[in-house]
């Protein structure tokens, strides 16, 4: 019996602890769609109050930087954003909720970051941005808030689904030394305690979102490097298609929940 | 981020006598001089905002000296008591000397 206990607490060698500060029973409004709670509702009262005030969260400084670079001209085609897309909060609109989808020649999934860098390249004739570069943080935040509030609605179907079923196989397959998923902690565990922080079900509709750990804004894929380091598994690469396919996969299973970029997150 | 940037906050018109809210956030890394370059093992300098203040038509309203604890991309609200119409003026100091300013106008009915 006592070694069951003692099993149950210790998932891969990572001790979970009971009790949730989060109020099971609170009112969370849009943050809340079905059994589906935002990263919003696990966050501490300071920190959602941070998020609340577009002023107050940090992110809107990578934010206003993106909407001047909208319409600075770079490149050798003389191409600015608006060039081609006018106004953000037209064209822009409705698109995180979209996304990834399938590439033009539909031979992989491209996420918003993606999209934005091959308009570079292709359309403005202009460099990439890095990854986590604050250009490109700020772009994919500055496109995305277009649709905040907006429930995020992924297709799956079609051509789209082996990339699916990839992302899912992905969110399931124990990795690491401490040979665990993502679910043994999103989904069996939210609300619990890993060491210091209370887990939440992992959601992926606020990225990129303001860490007050990283003290800057960062991407969903920073994120998942970080969730694969933490069980000593090997990270991939910053858009590598497994974690487009994850993110697919994410944004599917948090289908309904409102586009909430860009989130504060602890 | 390496340029700087600073965010200001305030009502563009207010009854006489009456305290409005500001609010201020500035870019800034803000290190402590506490961390180490992980490589070399040397200590990273510290370069954090240190003051921080408000002058309306000229008067200081509200300073402050900040420290090493405080995190990076700061945010700052305080009080004002409408006085005259005028301009605010907002001066963030670092530790190199460099000062970023930001002004707004306020207009007093
Ligand atoms: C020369 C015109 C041109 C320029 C300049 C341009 N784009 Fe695009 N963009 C397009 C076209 C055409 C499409 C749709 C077809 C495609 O996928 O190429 C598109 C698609 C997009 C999409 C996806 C929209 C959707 O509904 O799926 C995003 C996001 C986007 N662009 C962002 C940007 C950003 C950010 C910039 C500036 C850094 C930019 N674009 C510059 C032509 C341009
Ligand atoms: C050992 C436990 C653990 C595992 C396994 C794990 N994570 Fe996490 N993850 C965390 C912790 C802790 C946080 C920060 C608190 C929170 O939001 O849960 C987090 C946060 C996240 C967030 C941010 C949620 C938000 O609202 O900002 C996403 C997305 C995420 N994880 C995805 C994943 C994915 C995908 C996997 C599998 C590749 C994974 N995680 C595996 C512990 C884990």
């Amino acid at each position: 019996m006592r070694k069951l206990y003692i099993a149950s607490l210790l998932i891969g060698g990572m001790a979970l602890g009971s009790t949730a500060s989060q109020a099971e029973d609170k009112d969370w409004g849009a943050y809340k769609v079905g059994d589906k709670l935002s990263g919003y509702t696990y966050a501490t009262k300071e920190t959602r109050a941070i998020q609340d005030d577009d002023f107050e969260n940090p992110a809107q400084i990578w934010v206003d930087q993106a909407e001047g670079n909208w319409s600075s001209v770079e490149g050798e085609a003389g191409k600015s954003c608006e060039s081609c897309h006018n106004a953000a909060s037209d064209s822009m609109k409705g698109v995180a909720t979209r996304y990834p989808v399938l590439n033009k020649n539909k031979a992989a999934m491209v996420n918003v970051e993606q999209q934005i860098n091959f308009c570079r390249t292709s359309q403005m004739k202009a460099k990439a941005w890095k990854w986590e570069s604050a250009e490109l943080l700020g772009m994919t935040a500055f496109v995305k808030l277009q649709s905040r509030g907006m429930p995020v609605n992924v297709k799956i179907d079609g051509p789209v689904t082996p990339y699916y079923e990839k992302g899912k196989a992905f969110y399931y397959e124990r990795r690491g030394q401490l040979d665990m998923a993502c679910k043994h902690c999103h989904e069996d565990n939210p609300g619990k305690y890993a060491r210091a922080n209370l887990l939440s079900q992992g959601q992926s509709n606020g990225f990129p979102t303001y860490r007050l750990k990283w003290q800057k804004i960062g991407s969903l894929h920073r994120r998942f490097r970080g969730c694969n380091k933490n069980i000593r598994a090997q990270p991939f690469a910053y858009g590598a298609p497994e974690y487009v396919n994850l993110e697919l996969y994410l944004n599917s299973r948090g289908q309904g929940l409102p586009v909430e970029t860009p989130s504060v997150r602890n | 981020m390496a340029k700087v940037k600073a965010r200001v906050k305030s009502p563009k018109s207010v009854k006489k006598g009456e305290v409005f809210q500001v609010k201020t956030l500035i870019s800034h890394k803000m290190e402590s001089g506490r961390r180490k370059n992980k490589k070399t093992g040397e200590n990273i300098p510290r370069m954090i905002i240190n003051s921080f203040a408000c002058n309306y038509n000229g008067k200081e309203v509200f300073a402050s000296d900040w420290h090493p604890a405080v995190s990076a991309n700061p945010y700052m609200a305080f009080h004002v008591r409408a006085v005259d119409s005028g301009t605010l003026d907002f001066m963030w100091k670092d530790d190199s000397g460099k000062e970023y300013k930001k002004s707004a106008k306020i207009a007093v009915t």
